[in-house]
């Protein structure tokens, strides 16, 4: 039988032009594109997504006067309604899921699934950080081989697993550097911080109680050696140095400045943000460093979360060694795993605990199963394909982009671009804004601070050269349109969830927290 | 190598491109005495999916998991059940894989997210405001002390007998190179939470006063009186609170009379992961904010007039402010932070109560079985759903030997307190919806067994 005996089908409509892209819909939605209210606004403060026991009213506390007479003001969503609230949320977010996103000096690469399952096994997520040691050796076993192959790669006496991230890693490394200093009786008021550094640097150091002086970048983008030898003396702890630097580059003169610090009795940090330029080429040690903090979320490829959790354990020289945080994990004779903790024999000269537990062991567990996937010569195949997408990006894009220090050789694993030779009234953050409308997250931009108008970009060894061509042909044409000063280039994105948002109004008059509408 | 997508005639062509004759000749800024000229010794070389996940399964296989035993423990980590679709989401790419949210237009999910995060926290703190998370607890208790210090100018805090030692310990470490004065004793073994002994320490030079809400043993201090004690010498009242889900049950540290309330979120939404990642949370007062640590998410317009969040008052960070930053702190716990408000939107107040109504009835039943077996004796007068009991043995010992029959059974005072041979028989006993009636039994029976 036939259904359709007229033939009819929808006609293609004619001549529907997009005219019509513009026009308001009655939701607000755009197709895909779903606008969600707070839950504060679509919650009840009844409503519950989860089954429990109703409590009895009759059942007696012992709460000792402090019981509440109403619950929390909390909305609540039934399970579907939550689902759904949080995915609409997180098709707002741009992701490295999603695609590029080369924000220099973050390292925003593949994050492996296999990671996710490893670390939801559930004797390493269903353990407790106080279970007694017999019960947790595989768990200890974790730490002590990613600790092994962290030094391994490093080349370093050892390695402090505890900090909670990047900059929590910084603090933990200054903090050794100062508790050997003062077990020598020779404590320094100095820390040296090259300007071009990343601002955790100088936060940390202050922190830690030392003076911060600032030593220039060179003309080439590297640090002023003669400038820092200069400056040397018997009232300088050290230096925190981040290598390869914020430029992109490497320090050349890395070994003699390790060299010079040591003569005048202090002790080289180094900022291992950029690690993954060098990881299974270059230890780190060989070069003389005595600390060095590594992100797990970045050279390890554990997710950023949209802003952590990180991990940044710091691999340490042996002068140092002896002062690094409590708690840690040792080897027993009969090859059990311990954990030093207050009170241990072997946590004498420690300056301490610096977390409730043992670090980020849901970071570890991923960041031990990365390193295995990729093993000796993926890893170092990681460095080269980072470094040579730079490169590409780099050349690719010089012609058009200012690279103020790579022209002469190759950079490292990230480009810089300054925004000289842009229109006049236009910015780097017109690029960046650019960009969004292209599809892509945009690099780093107004850092590092020795560059004016920044543009520091980082591929990562997880780009095909098919999505680089694509990204440089999109960078390309928003530069070339901030050089000729296209005027809708400032009311970029169009095509992004919000345009610009006014971020002085948000800190004029501050709204932290969503309260019930006035009216 | 599955994780990479240039073949090889990609870099050769790539390699043409620039100009290079190999990826070894981009090295050439490195010393050559620093390069290596082989792989990394002793690291095998890649591994297939199978094989990772094989190795890593057999080291997960050689721990005793929580879910696989009667289970006791706490003391600032406590096993809730977290609903499936909390670890369904954060495990959605955009989420798990975006970067802290520098560019507002294309992170409003992570923003609103956050948005709504610091006013869970803020509501359920009694509090104005919170920010967009810190590291765990004990980072945040660190923080408050150093934000206290901005705040008064004054270099001394007191921190309550029962604030978790680790977080003493923490606050210690800090301490001693920044100068703070610190002030703490381990705790007295009484039923009370020696409200008396420490406002007596309260002076004028004192910063802040540190106290834990219910304390390490579980008790519950007067936060009122406290607060009014401190207020009276000019100094703030810091409350943590360790166990979040207590606060469906028990008044909120802010409306008690706290300046500033920090504390551990694990408890909602993120699970024991062997200690870390946790989720550090921070409330103030809103006159406060600007000497916050942290992260501060904010409303405000778009170009069009759209509702939209941003990053806000980062001229308190170290990105801006470098040396002169509130705190060093960059990298906080935003994914912790998702999976805690994803919980708590399913919970919601009502939802609260009633998983924290459960929990104080578990632990009631367990105290009152465990107080009808010979030799122990229930310390606490007042709890929520942790307490001590009194051992007439080293608990230490006690736990490790009753590890090895299957019953994880609490966290000895004398793992927390070592060299305290005062407080070595004491035992925290923590008790959630997560544990069973049969569990309870298990436990008393055990200890019954071990102490007959």
């Amino acid at each position: 039988m036939n259904a359709n005996p007229s033939g009819w089908r929808p006609a293609t409509p004619e001549a529907v032009t997009r005219d019509g892209a513009s026009a308001p819909t009655f939701t607000g939605n755009r197709a895909l594109m779903l606008e969600e209210g707070l839950i504060f606004e679509i919650g009840s403060l009844n409503n519950c997504g989860v089954d429990l026991p109703t409590p009895s009213a009759e059942t007696s506390t012992r709460l000792g006067g402090m019981s509440r007479s109403t619950p929390p003001a909390l909305p609540g969503l039934s399970e579907p309604e939550t689902v759904r609230h949080y995915t609409r949320l997180s098709r707002q977010n741009y992701a490295i899921d999603l695609g590029l996103f080369p924000l220099g000096s973050c390292t925003m690469k593949h994050n492996p699934r296999l990671n996710e399952k490893v670390a939801r096994m559930p004797g390493f997520a269903d353990l407790h950080p106080l279970q007694p040691m017999n019960t947790v050796q595989g768990a200890l076993g974790v730490i002590d081989e990613l600790a092994h192959w962290l030094v391994t790669l490093t080349a370093m006496h050892s390695v402090a697993m505890s900090p909670k991230a990047g900059a929590h890693g910084e603090l933990c490394g200054v903090l050794c550097i100062r508790a050997a200093l003062e077990a020598r009786g020779d404590p320094r008021e100095v820390m040296l911080v090259p300007s071009s550094a990343h601002g955790t640097n100088p936060a940390t150091a202050a922190f830690a109680g030392y003076n911060v002086e600032a030593i220039p970048a060179g003309d080439d983008g590297r640090i002023d050696f003669e400038a820092l030898k200069a400056r040397l003396g018997p009232d300088v702890a050290g230096l925190m140095i981040t290598n390869p630097n914020t430029c992109g580059l490497f320090e050349r003169d890395m070994i003699a400045i390790c060299e010079a610090v040591h003569a005048a009795g202090g002790y080289v940090y180094c900022d291992g943000a950029n690690f993954n330029a060098i990881v299974g080429r270059v230890r780190p040690g060989d070069l003389g460093i005595d600390a060095m903090h590594i992100n797990l979320h970045k050279t390890f490829s554990t997710p950023h979360g949209g802003g952590g959790p990180g991990s940044g354990p710091v691999v340490l020289s042996e002068a140092l060694a002896p002062y690094a945080p409590l708690p840690y994990v040792t080897k027993a004779k009969d090859g059990s795993f311990e954990l030093v903790e207050e009170g241990d024999e072997g946590a004498g000269e420690s300056f301490g605990r610096m977390a409730a537990f043992h670090g980020q062991m849901g970071m570890f567990t991923r960041a031990l199963a990365y390193i295995l996937s990729h093993g000796a010569d993926g890893l170092a195949q990681v460095s080269g394909d980072a470094v040579l997408n730079a490169n590409y990006v780099l050349r690719a894009l010089e012609d058009v982009l200012e690279a103020p220090f790579a022209h002469a050789g190759p950079c490292m694993h990230e480009a810089l671009f300054s925004d000289a030779g842009f229109a006049k009234g236009f910015s780097t953050l017109d690029v960046a804004k650019g960009l969004i409308d292209e599809g892509f997250h945009p690099m780093t931009v107004y850092f590092p601070l020795v560059v004016h108008g920044a543009m520091l970009i980082e591929p990562t060894e997880s780009e095909s050269k098919a999505a680089l061509d694509q990204f440089i042909g999109a960078l390309r044409s928003v530069a070339e349109r901030a050089k000729a000063g296209d005027e809708s280039l400032h009311l970029a994105p169009l095509h992004a969830p919000r345009a610009r948002l006014d971020e002085t109004a948000a800190a004029r008059n501050p709204k932290l927290a969503w309260s019930e509408p006035a009216d | 190598m599955r994780y990479l997508p240039l073949t090889p005639a990609d870099r050769a062509d790539m390699l043409s491109a620039i100009g290079a004759s190999s990826i070894e000749a981009l090295f050439a800024d490195v010393p050559s005495a620093a390069l290596l000229d082989g792989p990394i010794e002793s690291l095998p070389n890649h591994a297939s999916e199978m094989a990772v996940e094989r190795h890593m399964a057999r080291l997960s296989g050689q721990n005793l998991a929580a879910g696989e035993a009667p289970f006791f423990l706490g003391a600032g980590a406590y096993r809730h059940h977290v609903p499936a679709s909390v670890d369904h989401l954060i495990q959605r790419g955009e989420f798990l894989t975006a970067y802290t949210p520098y560019q507002p237009e294309i992170a409003q999910g992570t923003l609103q997210m956050l948005f709504e995060f610091q006013t869970q926290v803020a509501r359920l703190y009694g509090c104005d405001i919170a920010n967009a998370s810190m590291y765990d607890g004990s980072t945040a208790a660190w923080e408050a002390v150093a934000m206290a210090r901005r705040i008064t100018k004054r270099g001394k805090a007191l921190l309550s007998p029962g604030l978790h030692p680790h977080y003493a310990g923490n606050i210690k470490t800090m301490a001693k190179f920044t100068g703070d004065q610190i002030v703490h004793e381990a705790p007295n073994l009484t039923p009370d939470a020696g409200e008396v002994g420490l406002i007596a320490q309260i002076d004028g030079e004192t910063s802040c006063v540190l106290v834990q809400y219910p304390d390490i043993l579980g008790r519950l201090p007067d936060l009122a009186r406290i607060a009014e004690a401190t207020h009276a010498q000019g100094a703030l009242l810091v409350a943590v609170v360790t166990e979040p889900v207590a606060l469906g049950a028990i008044r909120s540290p802010g409306e008690l009379g706290a300046d500033i309330v920090v504390g551990e979120g694990q408890s909602i939404g993120v699970g024991l992961q062997f200690g870390g990642p946790y989720l550090g949370l921070f409330g103030c007062r809103s006159e406060h904010v600007r000497h916050m640590p942290g992260r501060l998410c904010g409303e405000t317009v778009d170009a069009s007039g759209k509702r939209g969040f941003v990053l806000t008052l980062s001229t308190r960070e170290q990105h801006i402010r470098r040396e002169k930053a509130t705190s060093n702190i960059c990298t906080n716990s935003g994914l912790c932070a998702l999976a805690f408000s994803i919980h708590m939107t399913l919970l919601g107040g009502t939802g609260l109560a009633a998983l924290a109504a459960e929990n104080h009835r578990l632990a009631c039943l367990a105290a009152d079985k465990l107080a009808e077996v010979p030799g122990v004796k229930v310390l606490n007068d007042s709890f929520f759903n942790e307490f001590c009991i009194v051992l007439p043995t080293d608990a230490r010992v006690l736990v490790r030997d009753l590890a090895l029959e299957g019953v994880l059974a609490g966290v000895s005072l004398g793992r927390l307190y070592p060299g305290e041979d005062g407080l070595a028989n004491g035992l925290l006993v923590a008790v959630t919806e997560t544990t069973s009636e049969d569990d309870i039994d298990a436990l008393v029976t055990a200890i019954r067994e071990k102490l007959a």
